[in-house]
């Protein structure tokens, strides 16, 4: 579980998060949405503590208070974190399998065989066979996101983060990513937490869902509050086109 | 940010580098790795250029020698103290402060605009040392034989030229080469002590300017060429001073 208490964050003089309060639980999938630029992102680097926070707000990994420990004790806890980045993140000098065997060589002493062991378990389980030895630049945007995913799950992570993990993929790919993370947040029992502005994860996976308005919570709920709520910035964003208004006045009217 | 704000975070960049380093097997590899990609690759540029310079300075040299109570062999130990002192250390530095140091800033940018770096962090990874320690130990070890090497191919080069133009004898060009080798050898220990220094200065001012890239490929093809910039004013400006400390 994640607890998430009153952070605020500003860039300088800008303020971008506002006293954001949130609680993720574990074996399900949490969803942050909201539109492009409402501080998704930068709320889940607070999480994971690639920025700061400012003064006065924490972030609990199962009751262990992350904003106040020093960087030794954070490395601690990032050991159990996977993180899923909005371009994959792959490095692009190492092969698939070697980009999946990264944070093991790094933080384990496992033998080579037991690393290329564990590496092809992860990237089988996000089917991605007989590529690797392929460069990232030579998978497609689909397959990177997988191979990140099994990048992110080498080390057995309990906490799962995901910045918008089909963005840029076609909608069938998409639900297949998403199925994925699902699958594996319950087989696992991880707190995942997923950022999208995709509506389509949102009703496909959104066990609970966060709404994010110019840097503040607007709105929480699940895939199935959300499509019946009469919030007017969550009616903005999940009806966005004409054709979803005319729909939710169909789902009103009966 | 003003150029003292860059300064000071330069330091502290240099002190995460140095202070935790990675896990000894992962921290060779990639030390012998960038041996073999930042030192070894410029070996064959660093030659052609080494031929050409020596050449250059010995031709000059006897083409501006007038006098004839200067003994011929004043071209060959010419050549040998401005290869020695100047032209090899600082002069190939420089060059490679354009070969490495734009290749260590674009490639350590684009880890950082394409979340490489976040992902090396939320490992757990000080994505700082990972990064530049290899780099920085490897080019500040072994830049003073890329110029040994170059200091002989221009000796080389200068003979070369004796030959081609016909302006100087073998012999005296030999004769001036070995001159005084006693006295002046200090300058070549000198000289590869500034190499190492310069070494250091072409991968951590990169570096620096790679892993603090915000943005996009603009900005790091920006960062790549004041990486350049930086790296060779500070090359010149550390010449300047380590001249003045040592030989002055
Ligand atoms: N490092 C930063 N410095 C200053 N401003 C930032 C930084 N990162 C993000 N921002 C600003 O914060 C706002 C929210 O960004 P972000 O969280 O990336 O949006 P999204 O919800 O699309 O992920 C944007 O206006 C962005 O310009
Ligand atoms: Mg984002």
């Amino acid at each position: 579980m994640i607890e998430v208490k009153n952070i605020s964050k500003s860039f300088g003089d800008t303020q971008i998060l506002f006293n954001v309060d949130a609680t993720f639980t574990e074996g399900q999938v949490n969803l942050i949405i909201g539109a492009s630029g409402s501080g998704k992102s930068v709320l889940t680097k607070c999480i994971v503590g690639l920025h700061e926070v400012d003064e006065g707000g924490a972030v609990l990994y199962d009751g262990r208070d992350f904003t106040a420990m020093d960087r030794k004790e954070r490395i601690e806890i990032r050991k159990e974190i996977g993180m899923l980045f909005q371009g994959s993140a792959l490095f692009d000098s190492l092969t698939v399998e070697e980009n999946v065997i990264f944070p093991l060589k790094m933080f384990t002493d496992m033998s080579v065989e037991e690393m290329r062991e564990r590496a092809n378990f992860c990237l089988n389980r996000v089917d991605i066979i007989n590529k690797n030895e392929l460069l990232p630049a030579e998978c497609s945007g689909g397959m990177q996101k997988r191979i990140a995913i099994a990048r992110a799950i080498a080390m057995n992570p309990k906490y799962l983060f995901c910045d918008e993990p089909n963005s840029g993929l076609d909608p069938k790919t998409s639900i297949l990513i998403d199925n994925l993370i699902k699958e594996i947040t319950y087989e696992y029992n991880m707190t995942t937490v997923v950022i999208t502005h995709d509506m389509n994860s949102v009703m496909e996976i959104g066990d609970h869902v966060i709404f994010i308005n110019q840097g503040r919570k607007w709105w929480e709920g699940d895939n199935k509050g959300i499509i019946r709520t009469d919030n007017n910035e969550v009616v903005e964003f999940v009806y966005a086109s004409s054709f979803m208004k005319n729909l939710r006045e169909k789902l009103i009217s009966g | 940010m003003n150029l003292f704000e860059h300064i000071g975070r330069y330091f502290v960049m240099l002190k995460a580098v140095f202070s935790r380093p990675e896990k000894g097997k992962v921290f060779r590899k990639m030390f012998f790795s960038e041996v073999d990609s930042i030192v070894i690759n410029s070996i064959p540029l660093v030659a052609f250029l080494s031929i050409f310079m020596g050449g250059v300075i010995s031709l000059q040299t006897a083409a501006n020698m007038g006098s004839p109570l200067l003994p011929e062999y004043t071209i060959g130990y010419i050549t040998r103290s401005s290869t020695i002192l100047e032209f090899s250390p600082t002069i190939i530095s420089l060059i490679l402060a354009g070969k490495i140091g734009s290749n260590i800033a674009s490639e350590v940018g684009t880890m950082r605009v394409t979340e490489q770096i976040d992902a090396l962090e939320i490992m757990g990874v000080n994505s700082i040392g990972y990064l530049m320690f290899p780099k920085i130990l490897a080019t500040t070890l072994f830049l003073p034989f890329v110029v040994v090497i170059s200091m002989a191919l221009c000796l080389f080069g200068g003979w070369i030229a004796g030959i081609q133009s016909g302006l100087y004898s073998t012999e005296t060009y030999m004769i001036g080469i070995k001159a005084f080798w006693y006295e002046d050898q200090f300058y070549l220990y000198y000289a590869l002590c500034k190499t190492m220094i310069f070494g250091f200065l072409i991968t951590s001012i990169p570096g620096y300017f790679g892993y603090y890239t915000k943005g996009g490929s603009l900005e790091v093809g920006r960062s790549s060429t004041s990486a350049v910039v930086a790296s060779s004013v500070a090359i010149l400006v550390a010449n300047y001073i380590l001249t003045q400390l040592i030989l002055v």
